[in-house]
Parts: C-alpha cells; sequence; structure tokens
C-alpha cells in the first residue's frame, strides 16, 4: 500500500514534530542495536503510551524485540492498569510487572510512617530489584526535559550505578547524535528518546497519530475533594479527613501517578485537541499542577533521581 | 498502524498558542557566571511566557533564601544544588519555548575554560551560537573562546549580545567599539553571518521587544532575530548519506523475504528508484521502498527517520553507508581530525587505543600522532605536545581498525563526526571533527 504524502506540506505545517519523532525514533533503533537486553518503562501514562508507540514505528514491520515494564504501586487508578493489559495484549508485547503491594506484604520493603500513603518513593527499591531479576541493561522512559529543572540537565543517555544511582556531576558528554552506549557490570542505562519534547509537542502527536491513553486523561466527572490547594481523587486509599467535604466535579488528570499523590484539575477537555489548547493556554506547569510530592522543596526531584527514581 | 494525521492537523482554538507552520531552531548560549546569560534565558522564557505561575512562583521563592532581593532570573535556569549553592552553571542544561513560528531548544552551557567540553557538547546540534559579552568590559578571553569554538563546530549563524547596556548609560559608542572588534575576530574565524544586538537582560531592552532605551539601534530585538535565522540550510542539497542503524527481518508470515535496512538520511534525499551505492563495499543496487512512520512514500530526505528495502541481497549490517552513486563519501584506514578531550580521568597519548563510533560503525583506533594542540584563545598552536589533557582540543592522526566512511566535517556534521570511548572504564573521552579546522593556527614548536 504505497501511500504517496504530500511530503512538502507536512515539513511546512508540523516539521518539529517530525524532526523530534526522527530524533526519537533513531535512540531507540541505537538502544535496540547496542544493548542486549533493553526494556520500556510504562507506567501507562501519555508520555509512556507515546514512547511505546514511537518504538513499535521504530521497529515496524517486526516485532517489539523487548519486553515492556510496569511497576504497580498498588495505588494506581484501574483504568490506568486496565489499559497497560489491552496495549500489552493489542501490541503481544511481553509485560513485566514489578509490585510494591507484593514486595510491602512479603516484608522486603518497608513504609516509613511520614510517607503519608504515596507510595511514588517505594517503586525505586522495587524498580532495581525488577531490574535486576530481568537482567536489563537498558531501560526506555518517557521523561520529558521541559517536566523539571533537574531533568533539564539530564542526558538522554542517563547512566545508573551499581545502585541504580544518578551522579549529575558526572554525566557522560553527549555529542551530535553519537551516543555510547557501553556499562560495566552492574550498571544500566536510563534511555529517554522524547527528552526534547514538550507537554504540547505530546499532545499534538497524540492527537495526530491517534495514539491511545487512559480515559481519566479527558474530562469527567468524579468524586473529589480539596486538599492543600489540590483537587484528590475519592478512593479507598484517598479518604477525606474531616473539613474536607468531597464533591462532584468535571477533572481530568495531567498526569497519572500513584492515586494518593495526582491531584485533578477541572476542565472541560475531553478530546487530544481540546487538551492540547487547554495545555497551551494553561499558566500551571504539569508537574505543578498534579504531583503533591515534587512540591515538598524544589530539590524534589533531583534527590529522587539521585537515589534511582526514574 | 498507517495513519496520515499529521497532515490534517492545523486546528485553531482561541487562546492556544498557534503553532502551526512551526519548525526547530536549536540554539547554544555561552556565557560566564557574570556577563548575564542565565539572567538572558530567563528573560527568553519568563517574556514569551513560557513559564508557567509556579515555576516563577518557585523562583520568587528561591530568590529570597538565596540572597538576592528582586526576583532573580537566573534560577530559572540554575536547576541542581550545587550550583545554586556555589552560583554557577556546572553543566549543559536544556531549555524549551515556543512562539507562533518557531520551537527553539536552547543548550545552557557554562562559560569557564574548565568546561570546555560542555560547550562543545551544546555546540554539536546547534545551528546558532548565542554569546554573551559585559558591555562594560568588551570581548575578554573567553568571548574569543566561545567564538572560536561555535566556529569549529561548524555554526553557521553567531549571535553577539553585547549585554548590560544599561550599566553603560545605552552608549552606541560602546556598542559599536565591542562590534568592531569582533568583526575582525569573526572574519579570521570565517563566520560571516554574526549579528550583534545591544541588550539589557535584567530590563528586558531589545530580548523581546525593541528598547526605547536605544533608538540608536534599528536591528530587530534577539528573539526576532531567532524567529528569522534560517533552520538547516541546505542539509537536502548535500549527496545522500544513509547510514544503515538497524537490519528488520520480522521472520513472520508475509515477511520471510523482507530485509529492510533503517536509519536516519544524515544528508541528501532519497528518492525510490535511486541507483546508490554500499560503502564500504563498493556495491551498486537500487531503493525499491522507502517507509518512514507514516507508511511508504516515494521520497525522503535529512533527518528523517526511515526504512528502505533494496534491489539486491547483500550482505549489510548496521555501520554500512549508502550513498549516492557517483559523489562518495571517503573511504580510509588513517584520518586527521579536530578532537576535543572531554576525560578527567585520563589524557590521550601518542599510541593508546580507543573504541571509535562514527555514524553507526564502531571500530578500533590508535593514535598515530598528536600533531599539534591549539591555544583556542590565542589561536596559537604548538606543535607535537606530549599529550591532550581534560578540555584541550588538538589535531590528531588516527589509524582505524577497519575502514572508516566519512566526510570531512566542515561539509557534513554527522558523517565527518566521531566520538572516542575508553575501553576500561567505558567513558566517552573525546569528540572529534574529521579534516582540518575551518580557519588556520599559527603553529609554534612546543
Amino acid at each position: 500500500m504505497s501511500v504517496s504524502i504530500l511530503r512538502s506540506d507536512m515539513w511546512t505545517e508540523h516539521k518539529h514534530l517530525l524532526d523530534i519523532e526522527s530524533e526519537s525514533i533513531h535512540i531507540i533503533r541505537e538502544v535496540i542495536a547496542e544493548f542486549d537486553r533493553p526494556a520500556l518503562l510504562f507506567s501507562g501514562g501519555k508520555d509512556s503510551a507515546v514512547l511505546l508507540h514511537l518504538a513499535v514505528k521504530a521497529v515496524h514491520p517486526g516485532y517489539l524485540p523487548f519486553p515492556v515494564v510496569h511497576i504497580d504501586t498498588g495505588h494506581n487508578f484501574p483504568e490506568v492498569l486496565s489499559f497497560r493489559d489491552k496495549t500489552a495484549k493489542r501490541l503481544n508485547i511481553d509485560l513485566v510487572v514489578g509490585s510494591v503491594e507484593e514486595a510491602i506484604t512479603t516484608g522486603r520493603i518497608t513504609v516509613p510512617a511520614e510517607l503519608d500513603g504515596s507510595r511514588n518513593q517505594l517503586q525505586t527499591p522495587v524498580l532495581l530489584e525488577t531490574i535486576k531479576q530481568g537482567g536489563f541493561t537498558a531501560l526506555f522512559g518517557g521523561a520529558r526535559r521541559d517536566e523539571e529543572r533537574a531533568r533539564a540537565k539530564e542526558r538522554i543517555y542517563s547512566l545508573r550505578d551499581e545502585f541504580g544511582r544518578w551522579d549529575p556531576s558526572n554525566q557522560r558528554p553527549e555529542v551530535w547524535n553519537l551516543y555510547n552506549g557501553h556499562i560495566n557490570l552492574g550498571q544500566h542505562m536510563r534511555v529517554f528518546p522524547i527528552s526534547n519534547w514538550t507537554e504540547l509537542d505530546i499532545w499534538r502527536y497524540i492527537a495526530a497519530e491517534g495514539i491511545e491513553v487512559p480515559e481519566i486523561y479527558y474530562a469527567h466527572k468524579r468524586k473529589v475533594f480539596e486538599r492543600d490547594g489540590m483537587l484528590m481523587a475519592l478512593s479507598d486509599v484517598m479518604q477525606p479527613v474531616p473539613g474536607e467535604t468531597v464533591v462532584d466535579r468535571n477533572v481530568r488528570f495531567r498526569t497519572v501517578g500513584d492515586m494518593t499523590s495526582t491531584a485533578a484539575v477541572v476542565s472541560d477537555a475531553r478530546t487530544p485537541e481540546e487538551v492540547w489548547a487547554e495545555t497551551g493556554a494553561t499558566q500551571i506547569s504539569e508537574r505543578g499542577s498534579s504531583r503533591a510530592d515534587d512540591r515538598f522543596t524544589d530539590a524534589a526531584m533531583e534527590d529522587r533521581k539521585r537515589e534511582g527514581y526514574f | 498502524m498507517l495513519t496520515t494525521g499529521l497532515q490534517m492537523l492545523p486546528w485553531k482554538i482561541a487562546n492556544a498558542k498557534d503553532t502551526s507552520n512551526m519548525d526547530l531552531l536549536r540554539i547554544i548560549t555561552a556565557g560566564s557566571v557574570d556577563d548575564g546569560k542565565s539572567t538572558l534565558i530567563g528573560r527568553l522564557l519568563l517574556d514569551s511566557n513560557a513559564l508557567a505561575d509556579d515555576v516563577l512562583s518557585a523562583v520568587e521563592d528561591a530568590s529570597k533564601r538565596y540572597q538576592s532581593h528582586s526576583i532573580n532570573l537566573a534560577l530559572v535556569t540554575d536547576g541542581l544544588r550545587a550550583e545554586r549553592e556555589q552560583g554557577i552553571t556546572i553543566d549543559v542544561a536544556y531549555r524549551y519555548f515556543s512562539t507562533s513560528v518557531r520551537k527553539f531548544i536552547l543548550s545552557d552551557t557554562p562559560g569557564h575554560v574548565g568546561y570546555t567540553r560542555n560547550m562543545v557538547t551544546g555546540a554539536s546540534n546547534a545551528e546558532v551560537a548565542l554569546i554573551m559579552v559585559d558591555a562594560r568590559h568588551g570581548m575578554v578571553e573567553q568571548s574569543r573562546r566561545h567564538s572560536v569554538i561555535a566556529s569549529m563546530l561548524g555554526i553557521d549563524h553567531i549571535v553577539v549580545c553585547i549585554n548590560k547596556m544599561d550599566l553603560v548609560g545605552h552608549d552606541q559608542q560602546v556598542y559599536e567599539t565591542i562590534k568592531t572588534r569582533f568583526t575582525a575576530l569573526m572574519s579570521r574565524l570565517g563566520v560571516t553571518n554574526v549579528v550583534y544586538i545591544p541588550t539589557s537582560a535584567v530590563n528586558g531592552d531589545n530580548v523581546v521587544e525593541q528598547s526605547s532605551n536605544m533608538p540608536w539601534f534599528t536591528g530587530d530585538p534577539l528573539l526576532t532575530h531567532l524567529e528569522q535565522v534560517p533552520s538547516r540550510v541546505g542539509l537536502d542539497l548535500l549527496p545522500l548519506r544513509f547510514p544503515v542503524q538497524n537490519v528488520i527481518r520480522p521472520l513472520r508470515d508475509g515477511y520471510y523475504d523482507y530485509r529492510g535496512y533503517s536509519g536516519s538520511i544524515a544528508s541528501g534525499v532519497l528518492n525510490k528508484g535511486d541507483r546508490v551505492r554500499l560503502l564500504p563495499s563498493g556495491h551498486e543496487t537500487v531503493v525499491t521502498t522507502i517507509e518512514t512512520p507514516r507508511g511508504f512514500v516515494e521520497q525522503a530526505s535529512a533527518p528523517d527517520a526511515v526504512t528502505i528495502c533494496l534491489a539486491d541481497d547483500f550482505d549489510i549490517t548496521r555501520g554500512e553507508m549508502i550513498s549516492s552513486l557517483n559523489e562518495c563519501p571517503q573511504t580510509s584506514k588513517t584520518v586527521d581530525a579536530i578532537v576535543c578531550w572531554m576525560d578527567e580521568q585520563s589524557a590521550m597519548h601518542q599510541g593508546e587505543v580507543y573504541l571509535i563510533k562514527q555514524a553507526t560503525r564502531s571500530s578500533k583506533a590508535l593514535v598515530n600522532g598528536i600533531e599539534s594542540r591549539f591555544n583556542i584563545t590565542s589561536l596559537n598552536g604548538e606543535i607535537e605536545p606530549k599529550s591532550l589533557q581534560l578540555n584541550e582540543i588538538g589535531r590528531v592522526s588516527l589509524e582505524i581498525s577497519e575502514p572508516l566512511v566519512f566526510d570531512n566535517y566542515a561539509t557534513n556534521r554527522i558523517t565527518g563526526s566521531f566520538i572516542l570511548i575508553n575501553e576500561s572504564t567505558n567513558a566517552t573521552v573525546a569528540a572529534g571533527m574529521i579534516g582540518p579546522p575551518r580557519f588556520p593556527f599559527s603553529l609554534n614548536s612546543g
């Protein structure tokens, strides 16, 4: 089926998206060529959905030659888990799940009291355990540099030591499109092919390509309550305390992490186009509006990355 | 799987930034701690509305904590804790902003001599270099070094921001004097597209808006200029270079005879039906299909990531270069190159062996000799130095374990560049550019 696309039109209309798409596919192909055991970290969120879509394109018409890894905090939105399973089935890919719940139940990790319900920090040891068990030498992640100040300084190939840690003062120079995939025993590489995409690019691409994302990214009616200026979804793991009132609101989520630390935003945007338009007009950054865990200190992300977080 | 959605996109909704017809421009900024580079970037982000409210308020809070009185725009970009404590920028940071016509990727690099490798890193992919000068000090050693590196890395467009004009009374004479000195340097460096803009980043003069404090300046403000710089001109006009990244063999129904070669077009245009040459083998064959992320096409061009099929069944593996039939790259086991040494733990010496990665090919490289070491401030060169240390740049000759297929860096930044990797530490130790330097150094024996 040979489709003659009006290339000149595409270049002039959306050249920057095609450029970053090509860049991402190039990076994915480099990893496939140079690492013996890659895997893709799939949170079920929009960025990892785009990443997976790009990976499928990078190997087309072949099959994806690596598994998809999900770290399940046990506090994930049910919509995200069913999206994860549906996607794995549709693409016929291996899904490896590392369970925080199971690690807690079996006593492999303990929950510090001061965490206040959020399990984001607990993902790190489970992730590192999953990497070790799978023998993965490279993990694709959907992080973008526009998300946060520490990420703005991270390389596309981010070397992790034996303990999964990132050392920001000792990063490899990354020149032209030449990536160094050589690692020592015990180390692994985190690779971020969509580093140069912004949140707006992601939504525009989702719209253009018709990429499916969990329905909670689009406006829907939900029971929520306000805490610390953020709207939290009512769930088994998130209950109001006295003084907090549950209300029905039209909301959507901008990120889909742990239910205890992911807040909703009031919105009527029901399509990728509408989300894109709303994102372009809004004045609150993605992580700031909906990730309670980044708000503790402005060095919060840097600290978690050093400890082996995504 | 195949959609043509990107063609149907240009929706326009009130309040959303209109980003149709947008292209991409990669910029590098270099400057020292004091010349206001971070402030200028903060100003660009702030005035182009790329800063969200919560980021802004975090910066305001941090400004108070780090003991500055007014809002410190530099804190927008100084991301890591160590940098805030020391008040310097220690690594390459990437910033994103867009206007109605362009998306900008800005790599922000520190300026001191100890960070030459960071500037080389940021400059390697940039099309425009933004060089910051403090109007009170004019051209200092560091501004010379930044200009030299930008030129060496093949950046064709340079913008010199003569900043802190408010501290010299917005005096045109100061601007003209600095401009004259730079013009002489740029001509020696072979850079022809240079623009000089008098700015005050703190006050926003000539950054996004035209300054009313300097009516004598009739040029465009910085952002307007950046919107107009031609992006990636001429890549299509170069001969075809397609380094094979991967061979795709699906081994499933309908594809048992399929053999696709995937990769990114480094330069030129690839047409279905083109006769092409395979290198280093020298075989000729014909391109039968070209597939992009959106399906089969008749034509693709740099920097598209594609998968192609060929008429003949040669044994092609990763590292093979597919080239236009008659305008071929060079094939050789020895190359001369300019290298920037980037490793803290070791130095380059004659006789050492490294891994070399060039395009998609990895081989071994023996250092046959270090011909010279450049002083990028004085533009003098020392002949046959004993070594190249961290942040030093020199000309070397390398012997490669198998033939390298390349162009000179001056004509092709993708096929003319390489990295060297230390086999025992796996560190990236050098960035290299094949061929002579873009401008002459005066050589003295060391």
